[in-house]
């Protein structure tokens, strides 16, 4: 069992499961693959998912955060539920632009914002 | 080993396929950036450069085969760093990698690292049927 703290903390609010993520970096494969079971089960765990993850702690990540990032979003989509990104830093955001992910998914420069967008 | 040239200081690493030796060397290499004062948006491109030029050399062109190795050489100045990464795998044409910006793509979880290589070095060149990756990043 890991001893390392867990890689992301969840808190619940106005019918949102909100996701921090605790590391400043989401570069390790290991930690990546802890992140995307985490949102995996979370989305998995009801109908019509409601996600926000802010991104407050995040300083680096790599094209396989983005490829978890992708995958939570599809599945989020299959079960009708809403995803959302909430404080991406300018120098995150960059990486976003370029690959036009920021055409896919739906970023809001904090987190009230973002849990006003959500459908009711 | 690591050397003083003319150019720099030289580091070169031979890693195994191995993701945690890759995370060593990327110590390493961004010390050395550090040491040599790269600004913050320089120190970021570099970081994102390096974890995807190597987990390609390790994961995609070597596919963790712990009998295949990874040659890494990096030149520091202040004013750049010069990197070559070289894995010993199949190798791959550039020219026929799909284009992940492309609307039919942007919905696929693979295929962005060779972009932000290219979107965040100041030069890159493929060689050696796309085994070696010659790349620069001008530190302003």
């Amino acid at each position: 069992m890991s001893e390392q703290a867990p890689p992301v903390s969840i808190i619940d609010e106005k019918n949102v499961r909100i996701v921090e993520f605790t590391n400043n970096k989401i570069l390790d494969e290991a930690n990546i693959a802890e992140i995307g079971a985490t949102l995996n089960s979370l989305i998995d765990d009801t109908d019509q998912p409601r996600l926000l993850l802010d991104f407050t702690s995040v300083d680096h990540l790599s094209s396989a955060a983005l490829g978890m990032l992708i995958n939570a979003n599809n599945r989020i989509k299959q079960r009708n539920g809403q995803l959302r990104l909430a404080n991406i830093k300018p120098q995150i955001f960059e990486v976003f632009r370029i690959t036009k992910l920021d055409r896919l998914f739906r970023i809001f420069t904090s987190r009230p914002d973002a849990l006003a967008s959500f459908d009711k | 080993m690591v050397q003083q040239t003319r150019y720099g200081m030289s580091l070169k690493f031979v890693i195994p396929s191995d993701p945690s030796r890759g995370r060593e060397v990327q110590a390493r290499i961004l010390d050395e950036v550090a040491k040599n004062k790269f600004n913050s948006d320089s120190i970021f491109a570099i970081k994102l450069a390096l974890e995807e030029a190597l987990v390609n050399a390790i994961k995609h062109g070597n596919k963790l085969d712990p009998n295949k190795q990874v040659f890494i050489e990096a030149v520091v100045s202040p004013r750049q760093l010069e990197l070559t990464i070289e894995d010993q795998g199949p190798g791959f044409d550039r020219t026929c990698v799909p284009d992940p910006t492309a609307p039919e793509n942007l919905e696929k979880c693979s295929g962005r690292g060779i972009l932000l290589i290219e979107s965040y070095m100041t030069t890159v060149e493929w060689s050696n049927n796309g085994r070696r990756v010659h790349m620069i990043k001008r530190n302003d």
